[in-house]
This record gives C-alpha cells, sequence and structure tokens, in this order.
C-alpha cells in the first residue's frame, strides 16, 4: 500500500496574523505533513490581516521544506469582496486550488483543481462529474458515514482521484450569512471589530444546564468535540482513502502531526495515539460519532474492529 | 400633464407548499401558481413521518393541479448519498413519468442526471445548493441548463437587485415561514445531536428526537436527543427545540442568549413590490410540514396581496401575523444588512 499522505487543513480561526505567520513556519521546518492547506476559508474580513502580507512569503517557506501548497477558497461567496478573493486566487495560473463552493467551480471547470470539505460531494455521479471538469483530489465533508466513504473510495480509485478524511480537529457544522461571534457581542457583521480573535479554537457554547455543545467561529458553527478517527485510520486507509487532514487549532499542531504520522505508518498502536493526544492536553471529549453513523458528538469504541 | 408611472411590473407566480394531498388541494383552490411537494423518502429536505407523497397520490394530485392551471414542481433537493444514490434517480424519473412541471435539486450528480436523461424536464435550483453569489447560479445554469434558482434566505433586496442583473435564469425567493438560519445544504447539527443528517435524511430536528422534560424548579427543557436546546418558564409557552432558535450559554455573556436567531417567522408582505422590482420571477411560501388550513390561510392572503399589487392597490397582510411563529415576524436579511 503506498505510503498515506498526512495534510494540514486551512486554519479556520482568525489568530494574530504573526501568530499565524509562525505557525506555518513551525509547520515548514517541522511537522511531518505533506501537504498544507492555505488561505481564508471563513471570512473574507480577515484576509487583509495575514493573507494579504504574509501568505505568499509563508508559501515559499512551506514549498521550500517540500510542503505541497494547496489554495482554499471561502466556503460562503456573496459579497463583492468575497467574489473577487476567489476570482483572484482561481485565475492564478501557478497555484493548486481547493474549491469549497459552487462559485470557485465556476472559474476552475476545466482546469485541475481540487474540492474542499464545504463542497458536498455525496454519491458517485457528483464526484465523477466533477472529475470530468478537472477535480483530481476530493475532501470529503466530516458527516458522512463509513458506507458512504467506502462508496466513494471505489469511485475515487476507479476516476484515479484523491481522497481525503479530516482525522482531527473540530468539525465543521454549519455556515450562515450571519456572523455569531458579532452578534454575541451584539454587534452585527459589519461592526464586528474582529472579535472572533479572541477565541484561538472558537468560542464555547454550552448549553443552559452548562453541557458543552457547540463552538462560533465567526459565520461558521463547530462542533465542541474535537474528530478523532485515530481507531479509524486502519478501516479508511483499506478503504483507499489515501490523504489523512488535520484541522489545525492553538495546541501543538507539530506534536499532533507527528502522532498522526506514526500511525498512519503503524508505528504505533491507536491507544498509544489516543494517549499522545491526551498528553498534548487536547481538549476532551473527542468525538468519531458521524464515521459510525452516530450521532456526531459520540465517541464509539472501536475495539472491537481492531487486529 | 400625467405624473411619471412606476415601471410596469411583471406579475409574480406565487409558488406554495403543499405536505399531503389535501394540502396541495388547498393550495391549488387558495390561488397557488405552482404548488411544491416531495415523495415519502429521503429524497427530498422534508421527510417528516406522515408527511409527503407516494408515486399514486402524486399522479392523482397533478391531474387535478393541470386540470386547474396549476404547476406542481417536485423536490427532490437532498443530497444523493452513497450506495443509495439510486433512489434519488428513482425519484426524478417519476417526477419526469407523472409530467410534473420542474423538479428542484441541489446536488451535482443529481442535476447532472436530470439534464443527461431528461433533458425537456425544467430544473429549478433549490435553496438547499446554496448558490448565494452570481458565479455560483451561472455554474449551475452553464452546466446543467438551471432555469431557475431559489435564493438563500440571505441576501437584501438591493443584492437580488444585482444577482438578477448578471444571471441568465429566473429568480424564486422566499417571501413567507420558517427562516432557516444557516446556509442550507450545509447544515449538520442535526446529524451532530441526533445522528440522522439534514443533507442525507432530509430532516432537520426529527421529532422523534425530541423530549420535554420538567425541571425541579416547574420550568420546561426542550431537548434534542441529549442536548437541553431551550428552556421555558412556568409561565412562557413552550417553543420546539431547533438548534439554531435554541438559547445557550457563552463565556462572554450573562445568562442565555439566542445564539443564533429568535423563534420568528420571515414574511416580506411589505417588501413585495420591491421584490417583484428587484426582478423576481416567483414568491414562495415556506411550510411543507404545515397543515392544510395553515396553507389555506397564507396562500390565499398572498394571492390577495399579489393581485392588489398588481392593481396598484395597497396590499392588507395584517391576517398573516397570527400564523408566524410565536406572532413574532421578521423581514430577515432582505431589509437590510444589519441582519449579518
Amino acid at each position: 500500500m503506498a505510503s498515506s499522505e498526512l495534510t494540514m487543513g486551512p486554519l479556520i480561526f482568525h489568530w494574530p496574523a504573526e501568530q499565524k505567520r509562525d505557525f506555518w513556519l513551525r509547520i515548514a521546518d517541522e511537522a511531518p505533513v505533506d501537504t498544507v492547506y492555505l488561505g481564508e476559508t471563513v471570512c473574507s474580513k480577515r484576509t487583509p490581516f495575514f493573507d494579504d502580507p504574509y501568505l505568499a512569503k509563508v508559501s515559499q517557506r512551506l514549498q521550500g521544506a517540500g510542503k505541497k501548497v494547496i489554495w482554499s477558497t471561502l466556503s460562503e461567496v456573496m459579497i463583492k469582496r468575497d467574489r473577487k478573493i476567489v476570482a483572484d486566487i482561481c485565475a492564478q495560473e501557478d497555484m493548486a486550488v481547493e474549491a469549497n463552493d459552487a462559485s470557485a467551480l465556476f472559474h476552475l471547470s476545466g482546469k485541475p483543481h481540487r474540492i474542499g470539505q464545504a463542497l458536498n460531494v455525496y454519491n458517485e455521479a457528483t464526484m465523477q462529474f466533477l472529475a470530468s471538469k478537472g477535480a483530481t483530489h476530493f475532501c470529503l465533508a466530516p458527516e458522512l458515514p463509513r458506507s458512504c466513504i467506502t462508496s466513494l473510495a471505489q469511485t475515487a480509485k476507479r476516476l484515479g482521484v484523491g481522497l481525503e478524511v479530516q482525522v482531527f480537529g473540530r468539525m465543521s457544522l454549519a455556515l450562515s450569512a450571519r456572523c455569531y461571534h458579532a452578534r454575541a457581542y451584539g454587534r452585527t457583521k459589519d461592526n464586528c471589530l474582529f472579535v472572533c480573535e479572541e477565541d484561538p479554537d472558537g468560542m464555547d457554547l454550552s448549553t443552559r444546564s452548562d453541557t458543552p455543545f457547540l463552538a462560533i467561529n465567526g459565520i461558521q458553527t463547530l462542533s465542541h468535540a474535537y474528530l478523532n478517527l485515530s481507531g479509524e485510520v486502519s478501516a479508511l486507509q483499506q478503504m483507499g482513502v489515501g490523504a489523512f487532514r488535520l484541522s489545525p487549532h492553538s495546541g501543538d499542531m507539530v506534536a499532533v502531526a507527528h502522532c498522526y504520522r506514526d500511525l498512519l505508518d503503524n508505528k504505533i498502536t491507536v491507544d498509544e495515539a489516543d494517549v499522545m493526544l491526551k498528553e498534548l492536553k487536547v481538549p476532551q471529549p473527542m468525538a468519531n460519532g458521524f464515521f459510525h453513523h452516530q450521532p456526531g458528538y459520540k465517541m464509539v469504541s472501536t475495539l472491537s474492529e481492531r487486529t | 400633464m400625467s405624473p411619471p408611472q412606476p415601471p410596469r411590473l411583471n406579475r409574480p407566480e406565487l409558488i406554495c407548499p403543499a405536505g399531503t394531498p389535501a394540502a396541495l388541494r388547498a393550495a391549488v383552490d387558495a390561488g397557488a401558481d405552482a404548488v411544491y411537494c416531495g415523495l415519502q423518502n429521503a429524497t427530498n429536505a422534508r421527510n417528516f413521518p406522515g408527511l409527503n407523497f407516494t408515486p399514486d397520490a402524486l399522479a392523482q394530485s397533478i391531474t387535478y393541479a393541470h386540470e386547474r392551471d396549476t404547476k406542481v414542481l417536485l423536490a427532490v433537493n437532498s443530497f444523493a448519498t452513497a450506495p443509495g444514490a439510486k433512489l434519488w434517480q428513482d425519484a426524478v424519473d417519476i417526477a419526469a413519468s407523472l409530467n410534473a412541471d420542474a423538479v428542484i435539486v441541489a446536488d451535482i450528480g443529481v442535476a447532472q442526471y436530470v439534464a443527461e436523461n431528461h433533458p425537456g424536464l425544467r430544473l429549478h435550483l433549490s435553496v438547499q445548493a446554496g448558490a448565494s453569489s452570481p458565479e455560483a447560479i451561472r455554474y449551475y445554469c452553464r452546466e446543467f441548463g438551471v432555469s431557475r434558482v431559489v435564493l438563500p434566505r440571505i441576501l437584501t433586496v438591493t443584492e437580488i437587485s444585482a444577482i438578477h442583473d448578471e444571471i441568465p435564469c429566473e429568480i424564486e425567493a422566499f417571501v413567507f415561514g420558517n427562516i432557516g438560519m444557516m446556509a442550507e445544504g450545509r447544515c449538520s447539527l442535526t446529524n451532530y445531536v441526533t445522528g440522522q443528517s439534514t443533507n442525507m435524511d432530509g430532516v432537520c430536528s426529527p421529532a422523534s428526537a425530541v423530549q420535554y422534560v420538567k425541571n425541579a424548579d416547574e420550568s420546561l427543557a426542550a431537548k434534542l436527543g441529549e442536548f437541553e436546546i431551550d428552556c421555558f418558564a412556568e409561565n412562557e409557552s413552550a417553543g420546539y427545540p431547533t438548534i439554531c432558535k435554541g438559547r445557550y450559554l457563552t463565556p462572554a455573556r450573562s445568562g442565555t442568549y439566542y445564539a443564533f436567531e429568535e423563534p420568528v417567522s420571515l414574511n416580506l408582505s411589505s417588501l413585495l413590490p420591491e421584490l417583484v422590482g428587484a426582478g423576481v420571477t416567483a414568491l414562495k411560501i415556506e411550510g411543507r410540514q404545515r397543515s392544510r388550513s395553515y396553507v389555506r390561510a397564507v396562500v390565499s392572503a398572498y394571492r390577495e396581496a399579489i393581485d392588489d399589487i398588481m392593481e396598484g392597490a395597497e396590499a392588507d397582510l395584517s391576517v398573516l401575523i397570527s400564523l408566524t411563529e410565536g406572532g413574532k415576524q421578521t423581514e430577515g436579511a432582505f431589509k437590510s444588512k444589519k441582519w449579518r
């Protein structure tokens, strides 16, 4: 079996620009990932801070360190600023682009590109159609269950396209036109004062009885639980999934990457990986429910599946 | 000299929901120009128990509507899910064989199936496709020959007007009913809580996962699955636990608050002339899960309002306030960007 590819997904949070820069530089120098996804995927208002001044430089460093760099587009495209950013990224001849909405597909059809998590690919016909228009690699939505991933992996193999699944980090559950970070502070999207910068891993929402539930990242709603598919990695590899995505958080992502690299290479067991993630203080609980066709927040034991 | 006349408005179509054959007949009789409905399975985004149409009921309903010059649109607007995607193709085949006037789809694979196998069947792009920019809409028009887009409920009237000038297809806009806070077709909140998916199973906050639990202080908790979505004091009327309309805690605030939106209904009756002026071809009423009497009341009121406006008269839609959620209504995103 070919070696599994480990990827670092787009940084979905609004960290101070220097923190973002340092994050990616450290990934370049220290993280055993093969591919990184750059570019703002959540809110176009954030792009003047990091993307405009730093992204090209960071990209060079990552490429210099031997990483493949892909540019992810905005997940929700509505106003002129969003549309221009997507059009500009897609117009670059020398950049590999991951499309996260249909407006990016409008620009990218006919040339090679990737399909991101925010574009719904739930069946063989969709995958085949997009591949016929130039899609070479698909990252699936977190909510897909095993049966669906199995079918899509067979289709990807037949079409000769890459298949990627997120294995770590909070799951994107919803997008909206409204900014819920701004709303929590009594503001609107237009006068948000970039309050989302306060929460490096999202703003916690709990139920009235104080049960942690969701996390807000601007217009995006995330799971409270961190996705951890350590116990499913082996099954995914056997299905033919070739790329495994870590979604960046403020914890030690280099160490998380080493952990998953060793797990993918069968150098450590699932239990060892899980112990390691706990020692790294990855917030608990973790979840894998979607894969098992259970509520997404649940952690289903995979002991019986392991050999 | 006579005063300048406002530009003549094109008469918009009134698109009405039907969850049952009885509701469909009520909508037709109340003056709908078209009725939309779905089959009794996961292929549509309102897959609720006791709702929707068998193929036989759909056939009879289409006959009833066509005899009265009303169109029937079949919503096949959830996301075809492997390995069972054939169910969605079968739904499209049923629509074609029964002479439905259009299918409303969101999934690229389903749209491609329609374009390839039923080129004569009119294709509407569902709100579930979340096409919120001219480029996204033009993509679906170019690739699949979409004739009409149902716009997400996130745009202002000014933005709708600008989109109209940049796309080659008709626009359908929601004017009344439930207001979804999340980008349609991209929400997994229900699946996160219940294990049933809005995109794949066509369910949102399913009743089978709802529980009302009395607390020690006599308040009533409305739960979805394991999570308390809202809580109502003894003297408050209890609402339905829809995740994006719940009250939650966050460190930046004291006490619970509506983190996403309050339980309100969309009512654009006061913006109807502006919407039609913006180039909207069809006005859509939400609510396939609603009763026949609700459908009759809303459709009648909107029928009258549209006819009044076309004759240049003021429309009276005061009756509609009693039909909104908790008696509360909003113009949502349509009036101002401040909503965002």
